[in-house]
């Protein structure tokens, strides 16, 4: 597994290098979502007895983050390399399918792991501290980041150009995040949208993941550990076929 | 592993691609130790070959090897074993010269391989720029950097597709001492360019490939004896030349004439009718052929 560390390496110093870009930002406008939403909504919502509304919210935010930077993390560097055609440097050495995988993966999950540590610690200052549940925390998060590390992989290597990729964010991951209960609860939609949200595995990530830091959530913990690890052995085994076989790779 | 293993094996390779035939049943060896030149109009599909090597491209139907290792079974050894420098100039902006050579070589498994990163950095002229971006390198530079990276795992087959398009004179001359080096040390070089001259002055067998098929496959010298068309400019104290070699001889612009010859003796028994005739030669220039004369007329021929 060595031509794996030094991918795994390669990747994480790619994203390090442009810090501002991959880590600053998003936390930024992260607490621009919480300044607005929780300046706006704050008086007038309580969606858990108990609970404030930012405190409802920064769970929401965090997962968000992470799950919008893993995706980026690996769908962007995928995309680059391809463009640029230096994706040969690394095609071209003794690297199976699986440490290429592994490589991607482990990059996407500390990048939305280091996003969500940093919209966290920035959220500190506005929502009092509680965590009931760090086990549930840890799980989510990391299971979140790999879910969105592999979309990312199969999205960076389905797309032949930026515009195609774009497309995959603008019109799948974003709606898919922002519609699966990070500003409100599900419960407080109509009954049809209600049973739509329970069909969008991120609602399972987000709500799960809220339960870790409020105690309290639209559905069993457990339920959500199951859908989305679920969701991660099937996005694990598509991606992995996809590299098997050499799509839009190896021609 | 033995001497007699070919470094590059190749057997009956097909290759599609949609609509176009890239490869049609290519069959070759190189021997290790050769520098072995692959010539070819554009889309040929000597790229093509190159990529099934390396598996960049997987083949319909056929097999190749490296050094005895089959490149879709045994990729990992196959892939250690060779070393490619592509033909795009394509780098990776996030890192630095020293930084990309040794991912590369991480790539490979090496860890600590510094002391070889600054061997190749030496004789490629890239010390002086070993922390600098990718991105600010001339394009010379970047050649430079791809044949450093190629090289970073010792690969005892090294495959270069058209290293020097569009590389000033002294980088090229350069990097032909650097590859030259390297084949008298024992690596095998496998070379596709379109600068015929540089095929025939480096490579000791070549072989031609036309629309997915090798049309020709010999050493270099062999290859040269296949057009024995020879032609001597001259320049002639008369204004024409006897009757019997009208037809032979033709006249350009600026009153040179000039006669196409297979055998020596022919031009020996027109010197000697020129003397008869009383015509003195005042200039005279022979042009051997080349490999583009050979390359040409086995281009038309097949």
């Amino acid at each position: 597994m060595s031509g794996f560390t030094a991918l795994f390496y390669k990747e994480l110093l790619r994203f390090w290098k442009v810090v501002v870009q991959t880590v600053v930002a998003p936390v930024v406008t992260a607490l621009l979502y919480l300044l607005i939403f929780s300046h706006v909504l704050e008086a007038h919502v309580e969606v858990y007895p108990g609970v404030s509304y930012t405190s409802f919210l920064v769970p929401g935010l965090v997962m968000m983050s992470m799950l919008q930077n893993a995706f980026s993390n690996s769908s962007s560097s995928l995309i680059q390399s391809k463009m640029q055609g230096n994706i040969v440097f690394v095609l071209l050495p003794p690297l199976s399918y699986l440490e290429f995988f592994l490589a991607y993966l482990g990059a996407a999950v500390i990048r939305g792991l280091v996003v969500g540590l940093g919209v966290w610690a920035v959220t500190l200052w506005f929502a009092p501290w509680q965590m009931p549940h760090p086990g549930w925390l840890l799980a989510y998060a990391l299971l979140a980041c790999a879910i969105m590390g592999a979309v990312g992989i199969v999205a960076g290597i389905w797309a032949e150009k930026y515009d195609q990729l774009a497309a995959f964010q603008n019109f799948l991951i974003l709606p898919l995040t922002f519609l699966s209960g990070v500003f409100y609860s599900i419960h407080s939609l109509p009954a049809f949208w209600q049973s739509i949200s329970h069909a969008n595995p991120v609602f399972y990530l987000i709500d799960g993941f809220r339960y870790a830091f409020v105690g309290q959530s639209d559905t069993d913990p457990w339920l959500g550990l199951l859908v989305a690890g679920a969701c991660f052995v099937a996005i694990s085994a598509l991606t992995l076929a996809l590299l098997k076989s050499g799509y839009k790779l190896r021609h | 592993m033995s001497q007699a293993t070919p470094a590059i094996h190749v057997s009956d390779l097909h290759k599609r691609f949609r609509t176009t035939q890239a490869l049609g049943g290519v069959t070759l060896d190189i021997r290790q130790g050769e520098f072995f030149g692959l010539l070819g109009p554009n889309g040929a599909g000597k790229t093509t070959l190159i990529s099934i090597l390396a598996g960049l491209t997987r083949a319909d139907s056929g097999d190749a090897a490296i050094l005895g290792h089959d490149v879709v079974r045994d990729y990992r050894q196959s892939r250690r074993a060779l070393g490619v420098v592509p033909q795009e100039l394509v780098y990776d902006p996030f890192f630095n010269v020293r930084e990309t050579l040794r991912i590369q070589s991480g790539y490979f498994g090496l860890r600590h391989n510094d002391g070889w990163i600054d061997e190749i950095m030496h004789h490629l002229d890239l010390t002086q720029h070993a922390d600098k971006g990718t991105q600010s390198l001339s394009g010379g530079m970047k050649r430079r950097l791809l044949v450093a990276q190629a090289l970073v795992h010792k690969p005892p087959v090294i495959v270069l597709d058209e290293p020097t398009a569009g590389v000033d004179v002294d980088l090229r001359r350069s990097l032909w001492e650097f590859i030259s080096r390297l084949n008298q040390e024992g690596h095998t070089i496998l070379l596709t360019t379109h600068y015929l001259e540089e095929a025939e002055a480096l490579c000791s067998r070549i072989a031609m490939l036309k629309s997915g098929h090798i049309v020709a496959c010999d050493t270099t010298r062999n290859l040269l004896q296949l057009t024995n068309e020879h032609c001597a400019q001259l320049r002639l104290d008369a204004e024409s030349v006897p009757a019997a070699w009208k037809t032979r001889l033709s006249r350009d612009a600026d009153g040179c004439w000039r006669f196409n010859f297979g055998d020596y003796a022919e031009l020996e028994s027109l010197l000697a009718d020129l003397r008869g005739a009383g015509i003195s030669v005042r200039e005279m220039r022979l042009q051997e052929p080349d490999l583009e004369d050979v390359f040409t007329d086995i281009m038309k021929r097949t």
